[in-house]
């Protein structure tokens, strides 16, 4: 049979296939020749270069038989750009099949013509393009309007000259709404790619056409009206009120790709209605928004990553939804772990006991990762909801006394977190100590370490504890070892009789015995603190100076879409947050000490509080009082360079904040400068691009030495995000783009 | 939008590769291939590297990706993805690697008919088998052009789902109302979650062009004019909508929300909660809906594990069917979890049979017929091998499936269902109602 002599093309390539196949294609037999072509397409599928057989497949485009036409036609489209000579044979049947009495074969043609990229073939395309796009066949319309979308890829000059847009413009009001559709599709297509041509203007007569379209058109067509429609500005009220609820209907489609589209648009242009209004509109589009929850799983994933998106605008939207975002048993991770962050973002004081029972069962279930996740969300939920952090304190000791390694160590990283910000849960310290010879992870260690550093005074045996740390100082992890130096100096601070030997030792072991540049400079700086005798109060002030409460959520505050528009504001505050914060401790340091570099860069710590919430840290820094001089400013700037480039280990402890993995700590601020605008792709890449462009003009003005340093920490905050992609899952490409065009400036 | 589509089997062999704009190159392949394919860590269907991301889906034994370079709409990408998968069943039967190989032309005859310049088409499998056919789906239509252009005027027409000359001797339309219940429930028996998916499957065997209305006993409809009510002045006439709200409570159902087939009028939906539609010719879903309030739980089980030590376990599980004495549920299928370390089980039950599935690490109880009102008991021992790694067993939760006709859980009923055609035949329609077990899972 025929099936299997195709099926054995999927086999070992025989000698002289090429040769074989050619006989076939000059077969005088028609069958024969059809069956050639098919060998062909499939070894051409394979990855195999055909292109020898050019000439011998060409002989065959002239046929009556619409298969053979079809399969001619695709290895042309594939083979075009080898043969661009050859290709010119072909014109003329494609010029005789556009004007055929049958309008499949005439959109085939067209539709065929334009992926044929050869510049001879353009020159031919003039005449059968303009004749199709008035052709009487609506199917051979809405194919050569597209076809323009094609030739302007090719040559915009051409389309343009040709008045092929204007066609377009005017098929708008084509009585097809398919056509009308396909048309909207090219515009947008080509005023995306060259803004400057104008190819879509929405005037309020091309409005109520793509309206009108809009309920008639295929569901495909439909997402490209209502994507125009998100992306068109009114000031109008009237204008946004229609939109809204000609739009809204099609939250009902069964296709998410037509819901996610229709809640996108009506939330764009909700924030010109009246508040009653947009409720409404609010209250609407949230049970499609559930029902995609129940999808196949990757809708699911696609439609949870848009949900988290404007549960940052509208926080409210689907706090009674609660129940739908629990993970089922068998869903696939990433689905769980999305779920995961939007419950800790839906958690308000009614639901958090519910949400706590479930996060307890999670952290039970066998997926590290996931149990991981869950613990964290605990967390989480602790700090964003301050009348639930006794309920969340007392899960997390549950979940320790389960004794699960990985589960005990997580839930003290979290439990640190909660600590920072409540202070007042020191009963629970000695159930943590006693897990002390269980933590195996630099993060956890370092966590417990912290603890009993902060509330030295409270633990008796906060020397012993902290003693068997120094004995074994040089076998930990440069993060955990951080941490030990900085609790002992608190210790000593604190009980000066238990730890004058043990800060002796730890100060020592971290200087003479150890490699790392960050923790030898942080104990030198302690040192010298400690060895200041002018000022006794002064140490204490630095070290034990209040710590400004975790930020759990990136204060993601401005517009949210579903592709998500850029926010500026908050980068702003982040960097005025981190200056404030250094200002304020490097007039500390310049008051008591000569100043030196060196000490500067140890003030990580206080810089990364900074970074974890801007916006207290600056508020405590204004409350102070605190007005750098000039010269200190700019140093400050450098400083931050000096920070973001090299603080990794110190930055790198435990920062639990949602969504991207720990890579925060290793691009320091930037990635955060750059995750709400590189979120944001929406269809406005030159807006976009601009923002960008804006923020690093910023910071590249400020600090010109390190400029190329801090382009690379860029690319790494990149490529964190196109792991942990912030917004919706295929935004990332537009961001690459205007990555490089940012390198590129540098 | 889609730069290109490509068909891979398990081993990562290309099967189809299609591109639709310059910047999809060959070579993209090989990177799926290795980055997806052959890497065990990745946990997302969508993958982004440099420019070019790759949104995939597994079917049966192949990978059908997506590669777009610009910034597409994800959520379309995917059901285009998912609408191939349709259309590769409605065509072959099913969509797997035997299918693709034996039918690799008219795969591609199909995308190039359903993707051009990698921005889909029309994709309804009953106007493209007009005029993309193969041996197993031959189209009555000729090749002629007078011919061709009415099935382009057709598959470009506003009503594009259904031919003009369709006749049948004699006229009917089946409805079915189909319910998956969902259930959480946890370990001390209160309900986390109970939900329905309910969808509604037509089969419509009528002539010309009818119009049908659909009436369920959907709460707001029943309410005439309350939503429109609503809609034109937010928050007034509040008391009055709600004193009718509650007239109406009795046998009707609030639907949370609702999804329409495309030949479904949303316009007219929205406005006054009306379905009206020109159905598609054969089978079709007609909607899909979503129901929270008052779901009737067929099934209430009552499990009671107690581990022993750490060598045995302890299963009393309970089931008791909570509907009418006068229907009966059948091929009920209980899966209880046993720890990984099972070495043998013993069970005994008072209907059904039970049987240990090692590999599944489950005990799977069935009963083939499970009438209303009964109730079912299960005791089993498992016995465990002895682990010099002790870790605790994480108890994943029992699952149900089941099927029950004539039930539905929502309390969805299909109140009538009219057609107007010009002709004004008489037609024939039949409804039956199914419920069967979403995701059924309990706690313990």
């Amino acid at each position: 049979m025929a099936m299997n002599k195709i099926r054995g093309a999927f086999t070992v390539p025989r000698k002289g296939e090429t040769f074989e196949l050619r006989a076939g294609l000059v077969s005088q037999y028609a069958y024969e020749r059809k069956e050639s072509i098919q060998k062909t397409i499939m070894a051409m599928t394979l990855g195999k270069d055909v292109s020898a057989l050019f000439p011998d497949v060409l002989k065959n485009i002239a046929t009556g038989d619409l298969e053979q036409k079809k399969l001619v036609y695709l290895y042309l489209m594939n083979y075009a750009k080898s043969h661009p000579d050859l290709c010119i044979l072909a014109v003329n049947t494609f010029v005789q099949d556009s004007e055929d009495p049958n309008p499949l074969i005439r959109a085939l043609a067209i539709r065929t013509m334009g992926c044929i990229r050869v510049d001879k073939m353009v020159d031919y395309m003039e005449e059968p393009l303009r004749k199709t796009l008035r052709d009487e066949s609506p199917y051979v319309r809405k194919t050569a309007a597209i076809c323009v979308a094609k030739l302007f890829d090719l040559n915009p000059a051409m389309a343009l000259e040709n008045g092929f847009l204007e066609m377009l413009q005017e098929m708008i009001g084509d009585p097809n709404p398919m056509v009308v559709a396909n048309s909207v599709t090219a515009l947008q297509e080509i005023h995306h790619t060259a803004p400057e041509t104008q190819a879509l203007q929405i005037t309020s007569n091309t409005l109520r056409k793509m309206l009108m379209a809009l309920n008639e058109c295929t569901e495909w067509g439909r997402v490209t009206i209502l994507t125009t429609l998100a992306e068109y500005k009114t000031s109008d009220v009237k204008e946004s009120e229609h939109i809204c609820e000609r739009v809204a209907p099609q939250f009902q489609h069964v296709n998410s790709g037509v819901v996610l589209a229709a809640v996108k648009a009506v939330f764009l242009h909700m924030k010109n209605v009246n508040s009653d209004l947009s409720k409404n509109y609010l209250k609407k589009m949230a049970p499609p928004l559930v029902t995609l929850v129940s999808s196949a799983p990757e809708v699911q994933y696609v439609a949870l990553r848009n949900i988290d998106l404007l549960l940052q605008k509208e926080p409210d939207i689907l706090n009674k939804e609660l129940r739908v975002f629990f993970c089922k048993y068998n869903d696939p991770p990433y689905v769980k772990f999305q779920k995961l962050e939007i419950m800790v973002r839906i958690a308000n004081d009614r639901n958090v006991d519910q949400l706590l029972a479930e996060l307890k069962e999670y952290a039970l279930e066998v997926d590290m990762d996931f149990v991981r996740r869950a613990v964290r969300a605990i967390g989480q939920v602790a700090i964003k909801i301050e009348s639930a952090s006794e309920r969340c304190v007392n899960t997390l000791l549950d979940l320790i006394n389960t004794k699960v390694n990985y589960v005990v160590q997580e839930a003290i990283v979290v439990i640190k977190d909660i600590f920072r910000k409540y202070p007042g849960y020191e009963g629970i310290i000695p159930t943590l100590c006693q897990c002390i010879d269980e933590l195996d992870e630099p993060n956890a260690r370092a966590a417990l370490i912290w603890i009993v550093g902060e509330y030295a005074e409270k633990i008796s045996n906060a020397g012993d504890i902290l003693g068997g740390f120094v004995d074994g100082f040089n076998e930990e992890f440069s993060s955990t070892q951080l941490q030990i130096l900085t609790a002992v100096v608190k210790l000593f601070l604190k009980r000066p009789e238990k730890a004058q030997g043990l800060v002796q030792r730890v100060l020592q072991a971290a200087t003479s015995e150890n490699d790392n540049p960050d923790v030898r400079d942080r104990a030198y700086i302690y040192w010298r603190l400690l060895s200041n005798t002018s000022d006794s109060n002064a140490t204490k002030n630095i070290v034990l100076s209040d710590k400004p409460p975790h930020r759990h959520h990136h204060p993601l505050t401005a517009t949210v879409a579903p592709r998500p528009t850029p926010f500026r504001t908050f980068v702003g505050h982040g960097r005025f947050g981190a200056d404030a914060v250094m200002r304020a401790a490097i007039e500390y340091v310049f008051n008591l000490l000569r100043p030196s570099s060196t000490l500067l860069t140890n003030l990580q710590e206080q810089l990364q509080n900074a970074r974890e919430n801007p916006l207290a840290a600056a508020a405590a820094a204004a409350a102070g009082g605190t007005t750098a001089p000039a010269q200190a400013q700019n140093n400050v700037e450098n400083l931050l360079d000096i920070d973001f480039d090299g603080g990794a280990p110190a930055s790198a402890q435990t920062e639990p904040s949602s969504g991207m993995s720990g890579l925060e700590g290793l691009a320091g601020t930037p990635v955060r400068v750059a995750s709400p605008a590189a979120g944001t792709t929406t269809g406005q890449a030159s807006n976009n691009l601009d923002d960008l462009l804006g923020v690093f003009g910023d910071s590249g003005a400020a600090q010109p030495s390190s400029s190329g340093a801090n382009s690379g920490d860029l690319m790494n905050g990149f490529s964190g995000l196109a792991l942990s992609g912030n917004a919706g899952p295929s935004q990332n490409n537009q961001t690459k783009k205007s990555n490089d065009d940012i390198l590129s400036l540098f | 939008m889609l730069s290109g589509i490509l068909i891979f089997n398990q081993k990562g062999e290309n099967l189809i590769f299609r591109a639709f704009r310059s910047d999809c190159r060959p070579r993209l392949a090989d990177i799926f291939r290795i980055q997806v394919i052959s890497n065990p860590q990745v946990r997302s269907p969508i993958l982004t590297l440099g420019s070019t991301t790759f949104s995939h889906v597994k079917h049966e034994n192949i990978y059908l990706v997506a590669v777009t370079k610009s910034n597409a709409n994800a959520a379309l990408v995917f059901e285009f993805l998912y609408r191939l998968v349709m259309l590769g069943k409605s065509y072959f039967g099913k969509l797997d690697e035997e299918a693709v190989k034996n039918n690799f032309v008219l795969i591609y005859e199909l995308l190039d008919e359903i993707l051009d310049f990698g921005y889909p088409q029309n994709t309804d499998p009953d106007t493209l088998k007009m005029y993309i056919t193969t041996e197993g789906v031959k189209s009555a239509i000729a090749n002629s052009p007078t011919d061709s252009s009415r099935i382009t005027q057709q598959a470009t027409g506003a009503i594009s789902w259904r031919r003009s000359d369709i006749k049948y001797r004699k006229n009917e339309a089946f409805v079915d109302v189909i319910e998956d219940v969902n259930l959480l429930m946890s370990a001390t028996g209160t309900v986390l979650r109970a939900d329905v998916n309910g969808q509604i499957v037509m089969r419509a065997y009528l002539s010309g062009t009818p119009e049908c209305k659909f009436g369920l006993n959907d709460r707001l409809l029943l309410d005439t004019g309350e939503s429109s009510s609503n809609m034109n002045n937010p928050g007034g006439g509040n008391g009055l909508s709600t004193s009718k709200t509650t007239r109406a409570a009795a046998g009707s159902v609030t639907l949370e929300d609702c999804q329409f087939h495309q030949c479904v009028k949303l316009g007219r939906f929205d406005a006054d909660r009306i379905i009206s539609f020109v159905p598609p010719d054969g089978e079709f879903e007609l909607m899909r809906y979503r129901a929270t309030e008052n779901v009737n739980l067929p099934f209430k089980v009552h499990p009671i594990v107690r581990e022993i030590g750490t060598t045995k376990v302890e299963y009393s599980v309970a089931i008791k069917a909570n509907y009418s004495s006068k229907l009966f549920a059948t091929n009920v299928v209980i899966r209880i979890p046993t720890p990984l370390n099972t070495a043998k089980t013993t069970e005994r039950t008072s209907q059904g049979r039970a049987k240990y599935e090692p590999e599944q690490n489950n005990i799977v109880w069935k009963i083939a017929r499970f009438s209303g009102q009964s109730e079912y008991v299960l005791n089993a021992e498992a016995t465990l091998t002895t682990m010099t790694h002790q870790k605790a067993w994480s108890r994943p939760p029992l699952s149900l499936s089941f099927s029950l006709l004539m039930f539905t859980s929502s309390g969805l009923l299909v109140r009538y269902l009219k057609v107007f055609e010009k002709n004004n035949y008489s037609s024939v329609k039949w409804v039956r109602y199914m419920t069967r077990a979403g995701s059924y899972e309990i706690r313990f």
